[in-house]
This record gives C-alpha cells, sequence and structure tokens, in this order.
C-alpha cells in the first residue's frame, strides 16, 4: 500500500507541487534566517580567530568582548613575559580612532596596533604588499575590501583608498602601505592595522594604551597552569581563543537584542512554515478523504492508514527539506562574494530538518485525526 | 429469505417465495436490526427492527425511497456501521462480538464493495485502484497489480490496464469498481446505486456483468437501487419503507441466469 500511497501523494502533480513549494518555503525560511544568525554570531568572532596561533589573551577582568576598551599598564606585559611557561607575550592596542579620508570624509575606525619588533598581531593574510611594509614611516593596513566599501571616497567619486594613499588618524598622517586580506567583522567599522608605538602615537594621551596582552606558551607548558599563574600573579584574566570569542559573542548576543530578533525571525518562519504546511496537507487529506474512506471500507485498518498518511508526510517532508536547504544554501553561496553574514554548520539542516519533522507529523498528526475518526459508512453516502 | 418478526417483519407474497438459488446456507442473517443517529429531539431512527436473510449466491435488490433505511443497513451488513440492537450475522460471523481491528480484517477478506461514485483513486492506475484490496490482504505487490490486471480483463478492460480512471467513461469506471470489489474473492458483495450515475443502456450493461458474476459460485449480492429498469436482475427484492422491510418480492434474476445458464 506504500507505493500506493506515494502515488496517491505525487499523482496530482499541481497539488503536489503546491504541498512541496509550501514545505519547501517553510524549510528555506528556517535555514535562511538562522544561517545568517549563525553567521553573524560567527563574525563577532572574526578578528580574534585571525590569531589561531595565540594561546591566551591577557585583558582586563571588565572586558566584555573584543572591541570592548579596558586598558591595562605597560607593567602589564612584563610581568605577563616574566610567568613561566611563557615563551612569548606581545602587547596589542585595539581602539576606535577618528580618521579623515583624502577626499575628506570623516569616520572612525577600529585601529589595531601590533608589536613594533614582531609584528605578532597582523593579519594572516595580505592581498597587496606585505607585512613588513608597516615598518614603513606612518604606514598602516588597511582591509581590500573595505577599501572599496567602507573606506570609499565617496566625495571623489566613489574612488576605492589604495596603496600610496595618505589618511589622517586622529589627526596623524598615516600612510596606506599595504591592503590585507581576511573574513567579514561583525563591527561595522574599518579595521586599520598599524604597529603597536604608533597606534599609540595616534591615540589621544592616555595613561594607559595596551588592551591585550598576546601569550604564546611554551612547547610542553600546561595552559591552565599559565593560565592560573597570570591570574594569581596579575589582577588580569587570560582567556583562551576559544572563551574569548564564546564572551564576545554572549555579549553581544545578549547586548544587542541580535538573539531575541534572530529568534523571532526563526520562529516566524516555523510558525509561517508550520501553517503553510499544516493547511496544504490537511487540504491535501481532506481531497482524498474519500478515497481513504473507501480504503477503509475495502478493509484497512487504522494502523495500516497512520503509515499511509505519515509516510504521505514522511516523503514530502524529506523532498521539501532537501529543497528548502538547497535554495537557503544557494543564496548562501550567492552571498559569500558580499561582507553579508551566512554561515549553515551541519546545526542549521539538522535544525531545520527537526522543525520541518514536527511541522509535518503535526500536520500529518491532524489529518490523521481527520482520516481515523471518518466513518467508512460515508462512502456509501455518495 | 426473510423471516416473520414482530411488525416490522417483511411480508413475503404468497407464490413469490423460493429457496435460494444456490444451496440452502445463509450469508446474511439478521435479526431485528436497529439503529438510531443523534439522540434527543434530533434522534432519527433509521432502522427500526429489520429482519432479512440473504442466501449464498443470491442477489437481493434493497429498494425504497430516499433516507428510508437502505444505506445504513448495508453498512451493518457489510460491517461499517455498529447496529444499535438485534443481530446481524454475515457469513456466520456476529459482526458484534469484533473489534474495529477484526473488522477491518473481516471486510478486507470476506466484503466487496461498489459505491455509487465509484471512489477509484484518481491518480492510480486502474489496475492499481483493483489491487487495493489484495495489497489491503498483503498480497505482493506485482502479484496484486497481475491479478488486478486478469479481473480487468475479464470485465472488458484489458488493454486499459495502465490508464488512470479520469480516462475512462462512467461504465468502464464502473467496471473497475466492479473488478476491484471481485478481485480478492469476497462472499458478499455489496453494491450501492451501481448504475444511478450512468446511463440506460451502460447500467444494463453493468448489471449483467453483476448477474454474470452472481450466477457462479457462493458470491452473494447485496444490491442498493432506485433504478426500477434494473429490479428484472435481482432473485429478490426488499422494498424498504421507514426503518423496516415492507415487502420482499422475487425478481427475475435466477432466470435470466438460468436462460444464461
Amino acid at each position: 500500500m506504500y507505493r500506493l500511497a506515494i502515488k496517491m501523494l505525487m499523482g496530482d502533480r499541481l497539488k503536489y507541487f503546491g504541498l512541496l513549494a509550501g514545505m519547501s518555503f517553510a524549510a528555506m525560511m528556517i535555514a535562511q534566517q538562522a544561517s545568517i544568525f549563525v553567521g553573524l554570531i560567527s563574525q563577532t568572532g572574526t578578528f580574534i580567530r585571525g590569531l589561531p596561533y595565540v594561546d591566551l589573551w591577557v585583558m582586563d577582568e571588565q572586558v566584555r568582548f573584543s572591541e570592548d576598551q579596558q586598558p591595562l599598564p605597560d607593567t602589564a606585559l612584563p610581568r605577563v613575559r616574566g610567568i613561566e611557561g611563557v615563551e612569548w607575550a606581545s602587547p596589542m592596542f585595539k581602539g576606535w580612532l577618528p580618521a579623515r579620508l583624502p577626499d575628506g570624509t570623516r569616520l572612525n575606525a577600529i585601529v589595531v596596533g601590533i608589536d613594533d619588533a614582531t609584528l605578532i598581531g597582523g593579519p594572516l593574510a595580505m592581498h597587496e604588499g606585505t607585512l613588513e611594509d608597516l615598518r614603513r614611516d606612518d604606514a598602516i593596513l588597511i582591509h581590500y575590501k573595505e577599501a572599496g566599501t567602507k573606506l570609499k571616497l565617496e566625495k571623489a567619486g566613489g574612488r576605492t583608498l589604495r596603496i600610496g594613499d595618505r589618511i589622517s588618524l586622529n589627526d596623524h598622517d598615516a600612510f596606506v602601505a599595504a591592503t590585507f586580506d581576511s573574513d567579514p567583522s561583525f563591527f561595522w567599522d574599518p579595521v586599520i592595522y598599524t604597529t603597536y608605538s604608533r597606534a599609540v602615537q595616534f591615540s589621544p594621551p592616555q595613561r594607559n594604551l595596551m588592551h591585550y596582552v598576546l601569550v604564546k606558551l611554551k612547547p610542553g607548558a600546561d595552559l591552565e597552569e599559565v593560565r592560573a599563574h597570570i591570574e594569581r600573579a596579575t589582577p588580569y584574566k587570560a582567556l583562551t581563543q576559544d572563551e574569548f570569542i564564546a564572551l564576545t559573542r554572549d555579549f553581544i548576543a545578549e547586548k544587542t537584542g541580535i538573539l531575541i530578533n534572530f529568534g523571532i525571525a526563526i520562529g516566524l518562519g516555523f510558525f509561517v512554515g508550520m501553517l503553510v504546511t499544516g493547511q496544504t496537507f490537511f487540504n491535501f487529506t481532506l481531497d482524498n478523504l474519500r478515497y481513504f474512506a473507501a480504503i477503509k471500507a475495502m478493509g484497512a485498518s487504522s494502523w495500516m492508514l497512520i503509515r499511509m498518511v505519515m509516510l504521505q508526510v514522511l516523503v514530502a517532508a524529506t523532498l521539501s527539506l532537501g529543497i528548502g536547504l538547497g535554495i537557503a544554501a544557494l543564496m548562501g553561496q550567492q552571498l559569500k562574494e558580499t561582507d553579508l553574514a551566512f554561515l549553515m554548520p551541519w546545526q542549521v539542516p539538522a535544525l531545520t530538518a527537526a522543525s520541518l519533522l514536527f511541522i509535518s507529523l503535526l500536520a500529518g498528526g491532524l489529518s490523521l485525526i481527520k482520516v481515523l475518526r471518518l466513518e467508512p459508512g460515508v462512502v456509501f453516502k455518495g | 429469505m426473510t423471516t416473520p418478526h414482530s411488525n416490522n417483519t417483511a411480508t413475503i407474497p404468497p407464490g413469490n417465495t423460493r429457496a435460494a438459488p444456490q444451496g440452502n446456507s445463509v450469508a446474511v442473517r439478521c435479526r431485528n436490526l436497529t439503529k438510531t443517529y443523534g439522540s434527543g429531539d434530533a434522534a432519527v431512527r433509521a432502522l427500526r427492527g429489520v429482519d432479512l436473510d440473504v442466501q449464498r449466491g443470491e442477489m437481493l435488490m434493497l429498494v425504497g425511497p430516499s433516507g428510508c433505511g437502505k444505506t445504513t443497513l448495508i453498512s451493518v451488513v457489510a460491517g461499517v456501521l455498529d447496529r444499535d440492537e438485534g443481530e446481524c450475522a454475515v457469513l456466520g460471523q456476529d459482526l458484534a462480538s469484533l473489534n474495529s481491528s477484526q473488522k477491518a480484517a473481516f471486510r478486507a477478506k470476506n466484503v466487496g464493495f461498489v459505491f455509487q461514485s465509484f471512489n477509484l483513486i484518481p491518480t492510480l492506475s486502474i489496475a492499481e485502484n483493483v489491487a487495493v484490496p489484495l495489497l489491503i490482504n498483503r498480497v505482493p505487490r506485482k502479484e496484486a497489480i497481475a491479478r488486478g490486471a486478469e479481473i480487468l480483463a475479464k470485465v472488458g478492460l484489458g488493454d486499459r490496464t495502465k490508464s488512470l480512471p479520469t480516462k475512462l467513461s462512467g461504465g468502464q469506471q464502473q467496471r473497475v469498481a466492479i473488478a476491484r470489489a471481485l478481485v480478492h474473492s469476497p462472499k458478499l458483495l455489496v453494491c450501492d446505486e451501481p448504475t444511478s450515475a450512468l446511463d440506460h443502456k451502460t447500467g444494463q450493461k453493468v448489471m449483467e456483468l453483476l448477474r454474470g458474476i452472481a450466477m457462479g459460485g457462493d458470491l452473494s449480492l447485496i444490491v442498493v437501487t432506485h433504478d426500477q429498469r434494473i429490479f428484472e436482475f435481482a432473485d429478490r427484492i426488499a422494498e424498504m419503507d421507514d426503518g423496516r422491510i415492507e415487502r420482499v418480492t422475487t425478481g427475475q434474476g435466477h432466470a435470466i441466469a438460468a436462460a444464461a445458464l
């Protein structure tokens, strides 16, 4: 009977495609919204993830996320360097500075100052030029994509900021020496790399200007021991990459309302999907009710009818899941070349599958109530 | 044949009674059947104490005005509706003693249905439609389709097995429905207005087909109809009114069958 159930499902092309369209739309909505949410949340850790060789990030204990400006005193660096198990420790400046582009456009930029001597903390991938170009006078690095977007010279015909251009950072002259590449960031302001000493120079006078101490452990050193040692010997906290990413992610999710907003969007996708799927499948069952009644009269057990309807539901759900996920993935592929966030880890298809399964079983269950309550005698009523 | 029972007993006109055409065994035996829909002021007494016997191999027609209880009676006899009171044994089985699963299994094995509106599943080929009762009885699909095709050949549709029902005329669809009702060799065939959706000529052909089927073995047919033009095919005609069988008369069906033989 199961092949016949499938043929009943697929036989009426118009209704079948209508059913698939409704369910695929639900799957696509859930997967797409969830992927954008995951993508956005993932982007909050882009900067931290860009320094995979750093074992510990040492920071003020009140730092809440990666862009939080809670500077440490200069003494933090030698104190951390002196701790057993630390192979090297490197200073990092990270803060917002006002910038003025060659065409006069004013904006804020996230300036990252990295160790002058070693250039530890710089971007992993360069687009044009090298990291060593930072050693040139007044040199800065800009993101090659941001050069044509966030740093675009709007008042100069929309020209891309390019190597050789000079910009002003907090009224200090800076020279674009090279461009780098990195994953898109959650934060909206352009990122500019320079050396630590230059960043301090660009920055308004302030007692403390070191925001992080990047730590690499000696081979064989126990991370927990070193971390405990740092936290005992200094008033600072030391986080691993994953911990720092989680801290940033949780803060942004909580404080920006992104979690609630996307939760609502995903919930709406789920709800709309449930309505569309439920109504479409329920109508499909209603259209076939007289045939189910005939089959029931001919001796099909309730269990057989349950299996037939559930098989129809599951086949429609599986196909719709594939179509919906496929469309969502294609949309994600199209977004790949943009800065828009889209990330589909395995949890997203799993969540979508679970949601669609729930929606489908609910729709199938509602339809089944109608089928199971059906008096087979109705088949004699014409 | 009917058995006298209180005021609701069917009246058998003298001279019209006769023995069952195929042996003496009774396929359906109902006594004092009652069935009421709803309750209180809205209660509708569809059956008011019906007595009815249907012999094996007999074609019995149930006739009467709309709302007289014909459909309710065949629903009870076919095991798709529970009676309120009385007794009803079908093929020796008291249906009231079965639970719904057992009743479904009983129907699957023993009862064939021909519906007024055919109820052929439009997305299945006619061979697949005919195979449905076999599939319900867990016959493997290939075998069920093959047997469906065989019986379709017997009703003159052997060359249309892969057609969809919507591609057939009304008469052809009813022949498919008859094939579906017979494919699992039931002992009781219940037909609800089998000719009402057909023109006279096609209706006659369908009845000839049913009559031919009833002629051979011990299959019993109960045919609900308003169509007086097909009364001649019945062995007996039970006239119902207001939830009772008022009269049972002998039809020409046996003579037709005998002439055909």
